[in-house]
């Protein structure tokens, strides 16, 4: 019985199928199922698999953009159920992202946050056009590992440079690692800034977070 | 006309059919109604407010606006379908009327393979002065985008310097696609005001134009919009460009991909007719597929070759000129990638007679400048001008004189007809046509003589003085935005 709902719940995810993979769920909490075994069992069981078949070039964006929605939709719901029991999901680590101030794009930041909550982490992405102090705050708030920003623009990604810096006066690295991205994003910016990690695309995102939390090998 | 040191393409013999008139009136019908039903998000005070008043439903908070398509309709009926690019040097105007294309600088990058070391850095102020040099001495090169970002300047008015630093080095039209808020905007007409003598001479030789990006799927950057309309409130000619990409930011398919762009164009520029009934206005594009591995922008490839040539029939559709996008590569050096997609990408774009093509020098998405690679495209598209021409058939080009005179066997080499005609034929600059032992000896190729050439002009060419007196006037321009 259990080993064909993980079956189930694993291909919801496979086919990106976040209703399904939500019914899913539900059943679970309905026959007793405990949460964090439906989820290692049977949902993480799927990403894995879209995540080896992206890395073998089997599998494109899009499909591990539709796994990591059905993944997060299934972990929403039975998140509450994990709170009942008193025990949570253990997470890679805490993200906050934000798009910087001045700037409203925010395809690629999204994207990220996706790709990063199907890989564990815990993300709170805040939007757009995100003041210093805002971005700053919420880390503090959640007590976030990371902080990734986003620019799109050249006039913009100075603000990046902003947020290290008042990050840096209130001693608050390394103690939170900061990610940069967006298309003017270089190299040069990323070592001239002096932030921790940098990465072209999303996928490339996942690796660099998983470093700077110290489990590159999960 | 003739252009003083330019080289568009003009009369062209060649067409390509790519959609039917029925494709371009599905394609019209469905941006019509995503612009009334799904709507378009316009986060600008004075844009929403000119919504409203023309009876739009606007949702203040959201910034959507949903528009009765008859509003769109008869708002791009107001758009004027053929005008000048004003320059400098009167002599380089540029027609946008349907019968030319004319050769733009790309934009705008961040970093620049250095003219000298060959090394990749950060760009700055003085990249943009010697591309612009360099383009202006180059007559395939019609008019300029900023090509990189002077990232040495205060951000709050790089778009000025960089403004300054092209006309200080060049007499040919500028249009800037990097100036997108107001202070900057306002600061950038009052500098093409001290150029042409008057604010209200701006109409009549507009210096310069603006080409604002869209924010897809479905919206606009607040500060691109108040930019576009102050720029349309003094005839300047402006522009939205959708850079809407199949699977990320528009639909995978073509059709729903090129809907979704022309809905941010065509709303954006209804904006502007219905804030300023007749301002000249174009549609601009670079649309694109996404790479499905990793989402990036491509920046060529054959999805967007057919963009190219698409989307100008969408913009004859609406009777005003298009700028689009082309010669775009996502190649990290100029090589085969680089050469494939700046022909295929301007060729299609070029058949279709695109007003104005971007654009020349770019590598790696448009991020990394050579001045390498400019040359070749240059060249490129001088390829291309010359396919354009077409075949000439008539009686001197049929040549049976000399076909008799030479009869079979013999050559045609030492015959007048041949002399008389044989600048008709393209000389190429970069292309290798030398005998095999002559590059062993050398190994070189057209990357290091169109570099060559790059150096060459940039040490020689003294482009005409602009007036000290209006380059003062910019430095104050300039320092009233500075903070």
């Amino acid at each position: 019985m259990s080993e064909e709902l993980f079956k189930q719940m694993a291909q919801s995810i496979i086919d990106g199928d976040s209703d399904l993979s939500v019914e899913l769920a539900k059943k679970a909490i309905e026959i007793n199922m405990h949460p964090l075994e439906a989820i290692t069992k049977g949902f993480v069981v799927g990403v894995n698999y879209i995540g080896d078949q992206f890395g073998a070039g089997e599998a494109f964006l899009p499909e591990l953009v539709m796994a990591g929605e059905a993944m997060k939709a299934a972990v929403a719901t039975l998140e509450p159920e994990l709170l009942k029991l008193g025990s949570a999901r253990e997470t890679m680590g805490r993200v906050v992202l934000a798009t910087v101030e001045g700037d409203i794009h925010e395809i690629g930041k999204t994207l990220v946050g996706t790709m990063l909550s199907a890989s564990g982490f815990e993300v709170t992405d805040l939007g757009v056009d995100q003041p210093a102090d805002k971005i700053i705050g919420k880390a503090l708030e959640i007590d976030a590992h990371i902080i990734g920003m986003s620019a799109l623009l050249t006039t913009t990604m100075v603000r990046q440079r902003e947020v290290i810096e008042e990050l840096d006066k209130e001693g608050l690295r390394p103690r939170i690692k900061v990610m940069v991205g967006g298309a003017p994003i270089t190299r040069d910016w990323f070592q001239k800034i002096k932030a921790d990690g940098y990465s072209e695309d999303a996928v490339g995102a996942v690796k660099i977070a998983k470093e700077l939390v110290g489990k590159a090998d999960q | 006309m003739s252009h003083k040191n330019i080289k568009t393409i003009s009369n062209p013999k060649l067409k390509l059919e790519i959609l039917t008139k029925e494709d371009v009136q599905k394609i019209h019908d469905a941006t019509l109604q995503i612009i009334e039903k799904v709507g378009v998000r316009f986060p600008s005070k004075r844009a929403l407010d000119i919504w409203a008043a023309n009876g739009a439903e606007v949702d203040y908070e959201k910034k959507i606006v949903r528009v009765k398509p008859q509003v769109i309709e008869d708002a791009l009926k107001k758009c004027p379908p053929a005008y000048k690019l004003a320059a400098r040097d009167p002599q380089q105007d540029l027609q946008l009327d349907g019968n030319h294309v004319n050769l733009g600088t790309d934009g705008c990058g961040v970093e620049v393979i250095d003219i000298n070391t060959g090394e990749k850095r950060t760009s700055c102020l003085q990249d943009v002065r010697d591309i612009a040099r360099i383009a202006d001495a180059t007559e395939e090169v019609a008019f300029h985008w900023v090509p990189v970002s002077a990232q040495d300047t205060p951000v709050e008015a790089r778009g000025l310097h960089e403004l300054k630093a092209v006309w200080e080095n060049s007499t040919k039209h500028v249009q800037t696609e990097s100036i997108y808020n107001v202070e900057e905007a306002k600061a950038a007409i009052e500098m093409a005001a001290a150029i042409v003598g008057g604010k209200d001479k701006l109409r009549e030789r507009p210096v310069l134009s603006l080409m604002q990006c869209t924010a897809p799927p479905l919206g606009h950057d607040g500060g691109s919009l108040d930019a576009a309309l102050l720029a349309a409130e003094v005839g300047i000619p402006t522009g939205f460009m959708t850079m809407a990409a199949c699977a990320t930011t528009g639909p995978t398919t073509m059709a729903g991909n090129l809907a979704v762009g022309n809905a941010e164009v065509i709303a954006g520029t209804a904006l502007l007719q219905l804030a300023f009934p007749g301002a000249p206005v174009f549609y601009a594009a670079a649309q694109t597929a996404s790479d499905l591995r990793t989402g990036a922008y491509t920046g060529g490839g054959p999805e967007d070759f057919l963009f190219g040539a698409a989307t100008n029939v969408l913009a004859d559709f609406y009777n005003i000129p298009l700028s689009m996008g082309a010669f775009a590569t996502g190649a990290k050096e100029p090589n085969w990638q680089a050469g494939l997609e700046g022909a295929m990408s301007s060729f299609m774009a070029s058949v279709v007679m695109s007003d104005m093509l971007l654009g020349c020098g770019f590598l790696h998405g448009s991020r990394i400048w050579s001045f390498a690679e400019m040359m070749m495209d240059c060249e490129i598209f001088s390829i291309v001008h010359k396919m354009m021409e077409g075949i000439l058939v008539n009686d001197e080009t049929l040549a049976l004189d000399v076909i008799a005179a030479v009869g079979p066997g013999s050559h045609y080499l030492a015959q007048k007809h041949t002399r008389k005609h044989m600048r008709e034929l393209f000389m190429p600059k970069f292309m290798d046509r030398r005998p095999y032992s002559e590059w062993e000896t050398k190994k070189d190729d057209a990357r290091d003589w169109a570099l060559a050439r790059a150096r060459k002009t940039l040490k020689e060419h003294q482009p005409d003085p602009l007036d000290e007196n209006i380059s003062k006037e910019f430095d104050r321009i300039i320092k009233s935005v500075e903070k």
